[in-house]
């Protein structure tokens, strides 16, 4: 087997910590991993991707191939437009509905949906919404990462418990709070699939 | 084995502890900044007292390293490309004096420019300085090739530069860590016949070093870091570094039944390329950076089978990918899906709070109030300002040249002539500029934006900050009244925009402080102090 996703936000939007989680997972199922991203200065508002690729073969190359990416997971709904280059034909985009405008000529909600729209089924998640349901605004990556779940080859229990480990330094709490919230995606997704069927 | 997943960058630094050094020094620089980071937080650093806090810059890092080395131990000096520009003197002399303790210049370049201002390639210096250079493709290979680099250092008494390119540098993946090996004895020798490069020496030791050359082809023969990857069609790839993990994805994707010699360690080991030729009627040289060892293999004349990027196979500039790999190979372009026209660019700007908003506003307009607007700057975070909204600087070359090239504009009689430049950047390279204004009386004005912090590369500690910028200033040469302090805040624009008037209106050396803590900082100590965010 073999996952390519491609993650992308904005900086500041918990980008690698999604990446983070799904790399400890792979780590404890033996699988392959490599994860490549860009520091720097495009950590001041700009745009942000990482190459996650998780396989049980060795990989080679750290960046994905353009035309290839089995999911494009991005926690902002232009960003997931940004790479579509890289999706493959039958790749599918989970994406978050709630837009981070931070530069001129940012195109209305409508026509980035309908862009959405065209690349098949893809998930449109209120990622903020379920976050703050599940407590705090900025578990929306963990929202994201829940929605994103059932199209990885990665179960549910060993992807929490790389939340618990990543966000264990934090205390309970915020443990808890970031597991609910992945739930939370984990079930919208679910729900999404039953009604394509 | 217990599997660590490491950056690129963070291998060299698990290589380097587990390989024994004493100390590390660097100035940070993307993506080279994460090596020195890791050393600084290991439990290793704590215990065993190694090295490891920041250097002013480059070529204070690498002098020092060479010092370490000097007294037997193991060092390891980091740095971003442009970096090795600055230390490239004491490197360059290094080779000739040579080393005691295991010396490794890890340098990691940025194809591309994600954050650079030019993509030069670091093995260019190692073929000048005829030391060896490694490539290493992997994590892994990156974690094993820093040991063998220290080893090599240290049983050939040379430096040896460790290159990595930025896909390396931040990209993760597992890595298994061999047992750590203990420090090198105090052990400082009397040798100035090696060190006291007067012309007798530097002549013998150079001889010395040119001795060294053939040996080190022979090394590069043996090394695990060079092999080939035999296959059948008549097409072979010389892959460079990080090329061979595209040259391998590409043979994998494709099915291309390629020979593919991987390169790891120079000087390029002449046998297996001679091999490789026999294998091929075309060979594609695949390099992460300058055609170097393309242009080498061409020679003048007989280029017939050589592909590369002077033959428009591959791009001329820019990082390499395994699609482009495959393309120069033959394989036909994959259709793709086109990004909508809708998609902007999303270009990188000033944080919102940041102080360096508040002194470009305040700079521009006492600047409307000139017919010469121009303002020299430098490289950090507010090398933003050259964005909209603000335009406020129009020139930012490299560390330290916003004071050297305001006195240059000053001398040829450019009114007024006036510079922004950060805390870190000013004592990195701006402090003898500076001195060259005072004892020319140039008329000039030296803003420095003092946040407390090496923001852009994520807030390392800076060398000089607050009341030592103002007495470093002071020591330079500058009156104590053309040393102003600002704190560039929306409630002080009036007051601030009559301090920058009066300075920059005054002809002679004056110096603008304009201090606040860069807002990221402040809340990352806010939140190590206590309340814990939700996420990150």
């Amino acid at each position: 087997m073999q996952y390519d996703i491609i993650v992308s936000g904005v900086g500041g939007q918990g980008i690698l910590s999604i990446a983070a989680v799904i790399d400890l997972a792979a780590l404890h199922c033996g699988l392959h991993i490599h994860q490549a991203e860009v520091h720097g200065m495009s950590q001041r508002g700009g745009a942000v991707q990482s190459h996650l690729r998780i396989s049980d073969a060795e990989i080679h190359s750290g960046l994905i191939g353009e035309g290839t990416a089995d999911i494009i997971l991005s926690v902002e709904p232009l960003e997931a437009l940004r790479y579509l280059h890289y999706l493959a034909p039958e790749g599918r985009i989970v994406t978050a509905t709630e837009t981070v405008i931070n530069m001129p000529g940012y195109p209305p909600f409508e026509l980035i949906e309908a862009e959405l729209r065209r690349t098949g089924s893809p998930v449109l998640v209120d990622a903020a919404g379920l976050a703050r349901e599940a407590g705090s605004a900025r578990t929306s990556n963990m929202v994201m990462l829940g929605a994103a779940a059932p199209f990885i080859a990665l179960e549910q229990d060993i992807l929490e418990t790389g939340i618990k480990e990543l966000f264990e330094a934090k205390g309970e709490t915020i443990v808890a709070m970031n597991i609910d919230a992945f739930r939370k995606g984990l079930a919208f997704s679910q729900e999404h699939i039953i009604k394509e069927s | 084995m217990k599997k660590h997943l490491l950056l690129g960058a963070e291998a060299i630094a698990a290589g380097a502890l587990d390989a024994g050094i004493s100390g590390v020094y660097a100035y940070p620089g993307t993506p080279s900044t994460e090596i020195t980071e890791y050393i600084q937080k290991s439990r290793e650093t704590a215990e065993r007292g190694i090295h490891a806090t920041w250097s002013a810059n480059e070529k204070t890092a690498y002098e020092a390293a060479l010092g370490m080395s000097y007294a037997g131990k193991r060092a390891l000096s980091a740095m971003k490309h442009v970096g090795l520009n600055v230390a490239a003197d004491a490197f360059i002399n290094s080779a000739i004096t040579g080393v005691n303790g295991g010396l490794v210049l890890a340098v990691a370049d940025d194809p591309s420019m994600h954050s650079s201002q030019n993509e030069q390639d670091s093995r260019f210096y190692g073929r000048f300085a005829m030391v060896p250079v490694l490539e290493p493709a992997s994590q892994q290979d990156i974690y094993d090739a820093t040991i063998s680099a220290f080893d090599l250092s240290e049983s050939l008494k040379l430096p040896v530069l460790l290159r990595l390119t930025t896909r390396l540098a931040h990209s993760r993946a597992g890595v298994t860590r061999a047992m750590p090996r203990g420090e090198n004895p105090l052990h400082a020798e009397y040798a100035p016949e090696r060190f006291v490069l007067m012309p007798y020496n530097a002549r013998r030791q150079y001889e010395g070093l040119l001795g060294k050359q053939e040996p080190l082809e022979r090394l590069s023969g043996s090394s695990p870091l060079n092999r080939m990857i035999p296959g059948n069609s008549s097409t072979g790839v010389l892959a460079c570094g990080i090329a061979f993990n595209y040259a391998m994805e590409a043979k994998k994707s494709y099915g291309l039944d390629i020979s593919v010699l991987k390169i790891g360690q120079y000087p390029l080991p002449r046998h297996l390329v001679e091999e490789l030729f026999a294998r091929c009627e075309t060979v594609l040289v695949a390099e992460e950076g300058y055609p170097i060892y393309e242009e080498l293999l061409r020679g003048w004349f007989d280029d017939r089978n050589i592909r590369g990027r002077l033959d428009g196979a591959l791009p001329r500039a820019g990082e390499l990918t395994t699609g482009l790999l495959a393309e120069a190979l033959g394989v036909k372009r994959r259709e793709t899906a086109t990004v909508p026209d809708i998609v902007v660019n999303r270009p990188p700007g000033l944080c919102r709070g940041c102080g360096h908003r508040d002194l470009f506003e305040a700079l521009n307009r006492v600047m409307e109030g000139f017919e010469n607007r121009h303002v020299f700057s430098d490289i950090g975070c507010y090398t933003l300002g050259a964005l909209p909204p603000y335009n406020a600087i129009h020139t930012c070359v490299d560390m330290g040249a916003a004071i050297t090239m305001a006195k240059g504009a000053s001398d040829a009689g450019l009114r007024p002539a006036v510079c922004v430049i950060g805390d870190s950047t000013f004592t990195h390279s701006g402090m003898t500029g500076l001195l060259d204004a005072v004892n020319e009386r140039t008329p000039i004005t030296v803003i420095i934006a003092d946040n407390d912090t090496t923001a852009m590369t994520g807030g390392q500690a800076s060398a000089a900050t607050g009341s030592k910028l103002h007495a470093i200033c002071r020591g330079l040469g500058v009156a104590e009244n053309r040393i102003r302090t600002i704190i560039p805040l929306k409630q002080n624009l009036e007051k601030n925009m009559a301090t920058l008037r009066e300075e920059i209106e005054f002809p002679g050396v004056s110096v603008v402080l304009a201090v606040r803590e860069c807002i990221e900082t402040a809340a990352r100590k806010k939140r190590s102090s206590g309340s814990k965010p939700a996420n990150q």
